[in-house]
């Protein structure tokens, strides 16, 4: 453990105490034997990269999920909550990270839905939930007529009318907030700091998740670090500054061997140049900000980013998927026209997606044709597809990037997913591509496998195959990648090439974007 | 410039008040152009029977509004119709036989059994649709041919004719919801009433918020603490309760039982829902809208037949009025966006 005194954690002033809480979904642990207290009357800070745990551990405490095996107290009581409604009867409210609110109805019904005030039990009296709903949203310093449609609201009064759903409960103990920030502007902000002030002087106590230091130095008191779905360290504030936190994010921990290439970057010619690539956001602001940056013959090009940064937008908006963007793509030196994905695939794109399952494979198909299908044009004799032709590639495939499999008519979801991520992967190759454009290519697989990936997208640079990689994963992208951008908020941050590539600054620089605003 | 943007907003709110009330609009003009086409349509006893198939159409509407608007389809209150007036007829016809006796039932007991019937195969619906995960769309079509199948097997196909009942055997009365009350058709007075208790439950208890909420953001209704699972069940339920009711109804009407009555009735049901506004997608929806839909079916249906239009052509004509309604549907959502962006952007 740290420097810090811990004797504030002790038992009388802790109202919520969970124990030991592990949570095991099918292939990872997502939390690991973690104990956590809730200090009664403060702002706790619940903090880690992404995939640390945090959001896991507050869904146990708000009942929405059960853990593996762990036990929570409050008041010295074991408590067991089986669904949401049993935490809310303990006094837990949670303002939860999407936004979960009814488009098609009003604030009012929003505010109280299942917690409904009625006459005689049957009719609603919406009088009073209209009333109680203007005095909310007053106490917030955000007048709005409780008959409009929440639909029609900016995410920003959408995240706020979220907020105002957990106030109304009269016995409040405990109020969790999953980044309720992120889509607020400054002034919401200071209004919603002011609330949380006046929250804690009546007793309630606040568990905070957030992605933005400045805030949790200006407004917690306690934090506690995870990673990888352990507990790291906790502290008061007061004691610590923003390099700790960095510090127990990041961790020791081992890394990936550091590929070492002797090239000259500069002398290389520029394959991709995309400048002032902004997309604004459909409430209002921007999901990217200018972004300016270039990809070199060979090179692998790590972006970094946190979730929900604008690292994903980025290569949707070269894929053609967001045609509302502005700014220019060039393309070997060419300034491209980017209006659907079929015509980028033609021009030497290919994209690896972040979400395997859904975009990347057709669980339907089997291993081969799996491999094939973007590229069958290749094959085609008339109407017909050449299956000499076809399988001779499938099989060149399937020896070039290792994947172990004894039949390649085998359903995909046969392989593990460290096999499946090859054979997408694999998939874009046989398109022949000039840029490969991967997204989280290691999400979801085993160490091992992970480093076959790596092996793979490092034997096609070496050919000359041009490499974006996305991954919130640091040691990663430290040791995959010949530079990395940054992009945060929307903004890149920063830029990095060979020695400068270190966690800890690539972790600063994901915050930097929300310093502006 | 800032002038021409005024006229421009003015255009597209008066615009946005003719597509809300455009299923009116519709059935006016429908009105208007039967009754000049076809001098009986206007007369007493045409209006009559329009307002007897609306009423059926109204009521099957009625449940198919709930259930679309939980963001489900039933597929089976066609059948489920069919199956009713079996069970009803059958009752009144040849009793129950039960360990060797015959038992018949009073007409008021005939109802409430065929209705409990109605209601427990939506709960079925429900449970398969909610306990097993299946589609609703697979979960109904299967029980529409299930439904279907026992209406036939209760007479081997055949039609219980006649079903006044005896007066010997107390169970007389069965076709006083066929008859006229006052001028009006039963039928139509059961679906005003089944209409503004649906409406009331609808906007003012939480169930008609929950309801809503599911077809809205499902798992968000979840995490609420809305029992989505109880508020689903009971949903099938209530749209299996209207096709009995509809059921009954018919048998009455005609003074008979078919087996085959009711046939692809939940497509007119679906259609007057759509027509009505219902989103397909689920969330919205209102049963005034349902009931003005009821009445363009019945109008077109019947105003066709008394125009002398042939049945293949009365087909044609309907499916084209439902594509039409739901492109004017999508037109008004993209207004409605397109509106609401705009006074966002001037407040700001």
């Amino acid at each position: 453990m740290d420097k810090v005194s811990l004797k504030d954690f002790s038992q009388n002033n802790v109202c919520l105490h969970a124990e030991c809480m592990d949570k095991i979904y099918p292939g990872t642990k997502a939390l690991d034997n973690v104990s956590f207290d809730v200090i009664k009357g403060k702002v706790n800070v619940l903090i880690g990269e992404n995939g640390a745990g945090k959001s896991t551990l507050m869904k146990i405490i708000a009942g929405i999920e059960q853990p593996s095996s762990g036990k929570i107290y409050m008041d010295g009581e074991e408590v067991l909550f089986r669904d949401t409604t049993e935490a809310r009867k303990h006094g837990i409210g949670i303002i939860h990270q999407e936004l979960s609110l009814f488009p098609n109805l009003s604030v009012y019904q929003n505010i109280f839905m299942a917690k409904e005030k009625t006459r005689g039990k049957l009719i609603l009296d919406n009088k009073t939930h209209i009333g109680l709903t203007n005095k909310i949203l007053n106490k917030l310093e955000h007048p709005l007529d409780a008959n409009t449609l929440v639909g029609d609201l900016r995410v920003g009064q959408q995240q706020m009318i979220e907020i105002a759903r957990n106030l109304i409960q009269d016995d409040l103990k405990i109020l969790i907030m999953d980044e309720p920030t992120s889509s607020l502007s400054q002034q919401e902000v200071d209004v919603l700091f002011k609330l949380m002030r006046e929250l804690t002087a009546e007793g309630i106590s606040i568990i905070y998740i957030s992605h933005r230091l400045e805030e949790i130095m200006k407004i917690g008191d306690y934090v506690t670090v995870l990673r990888d779905g352990k507990f790291v360290a906790n502290a008061a504030v007061k004691d610590i500054s923003v390099p700790w936190i960095v510090q127990q994010m990041v961790g020791e921990g081992k890394s990936y061997p550091k590929r070492d290439r002797k090239i000259d970057w500069s002398r290389q010619e520029k394959v991709l140049e995309v400048k002032d690539l902004t997309l604004p956001k459909s409430g209002g602001g921007y999901l990217l900000d200018n972004v300016c940056f270039d990809l070199k013959k060979g090179e692998i090009l790590g972006i970094y980013g946190l979730m929900g940064s604008g690292r994903t937008e980025i290569f949707e908006c070269i894929m053609g998927l967001r045609p509302e963007h502005t700014g220019t793509i060039n393309l070997e030196g060419k300034a491209l026209k980017v209006r659907n994905i079929s015509e980028q695939l033609d021009r030497g794109f290919a994209i690896v997606p972040e979400d395997r399952q859904r975009e990347g494979i057709i669980q339907t198909l089997d291993i081969g044709k799996n491999i094939s299908l973007s590229s069958l044009k290749n094959y085609a004799k008339a109407f017909f597809v050449d299956s000499k032709k076809e399988n001779k590639f499938i099989d060149e495939q399937i020896k070039d990037i290792h994947i172990k499999v004894a039949d390649k008519s085998l359903p995909i979801l046969s392989l593990s997913g460290g096999n499946q991520q090859k054979v997408v992967i694999g998939k874009g190759i046989l398109t022949s591509p000039k840029i490969l454009l991967l997204d989280e290519p290691s999400r979801g697989i085993d160490i091992g496998a992970k480093t076959e990936v790596f092996d793979i997208i490092n034997q096609y640079a070496e050919r000359g195959l041009s490499i974006i990689v996305i991954s919130s994963e640091l040691k990663e992208i430290v040791a995959i990648a010949d530079r990395v951008i940054v992009v945060s908020n929307g903004i890149k941050t920063d830029e990095f090439s060979g020695d400068e590539i270190k966690e800890e600054s690539l972790v600063l620089a994901s915050y930097k974007g929300h310093y502006g605003n | 410039m800032n002038n021409s943007k005024t006229i421009k907003k003015s255009n597209n709110t008066l615009v946005m008040n003719l597509l809300k009330g455009r299923t009116l609009i519709v059935l006016s003009i429908l009105v208007v152009f039967f009754s000049i086409a076809s001098p009986t349509f206007l007369s007493a006893s045409s209006l009559l029977l329009i307002a007897k198939h609306v009423a059926l159409y109204g009521i099957l509407g009625i449940g198919m509004t709930y259930v679309i608007i939980n963001g489900g389809i039933d597929l089976s209150v066609g059948a489920i119709v069919g199956l009713s007036g079996m069970i009803a007829g059958g009752l009144i016809n040849e009793g129950l036989r039960m360990f060797g006796y015959t038992i018949y039932f009073s007409v008021p007991l005939i109802v409430l059994i065929t209705i409990i019937c109605g209601a427990l195969i939506g709960i079925v619906n429900g449970l398969v649709i909610t306990k097993f995960n299946v589609a609703p769309f697979i979960a109904t079509l299967g029980m529409m041919y299930i439904a279907r199948g026992f209406a036939l097997l209760r007479s081997n196909g055949a039609t219980f004719s006649n079903i006044v009942g005896k007066e010997g055997l107390g169970n007389t009365g069965f076709e006083v919801f066929g008859r006229n009350v006052g001028g009006i058709p039963v039928g139509a007075i059961i679906l005003a009433i089944i209409a503004v208790i649906a409406a009331i439950v609808l906007k003012k208890t939480p169930f008609g918020w929950h309801i809503l909420s599911i077809g809205g953001n499902e798992k968000a209704a979840r995490l609420s603490g809305v029992k989505v699972k109880k508020v689903k069940i009971m949903v099938y339920m209530i749209s299996g309760i209207c096709a009995a009711i509809v059921g009954i109804i018919t048998a009455s009407q005609l003074v008979a039982a078919h087996p085959a009555s009711g046939e692809s009735w939940e497509m007119n049901a679906i259609a007057a829902t759509v027509l009505g506004g219902t989103s397909m997608a689920g969330g919205v929806g209102t049963i005034g809208g349902t009931i003005i839909g009821a009445f363009v079916i019945g109008v077109i249906n019947d105003g066709l037949v008394m125009c002398g239009v042939s049945e293949f052509w009365q087909m044609v004509i309907k499916g084209l009025v439902i594509i039409f309604a739901v492109v004017i549907d999508q037109f008004q959502r993209n207004l409605q966006a397109k509106m609401a962006l705009q006074s966002r952007n001037e407040n700001k």
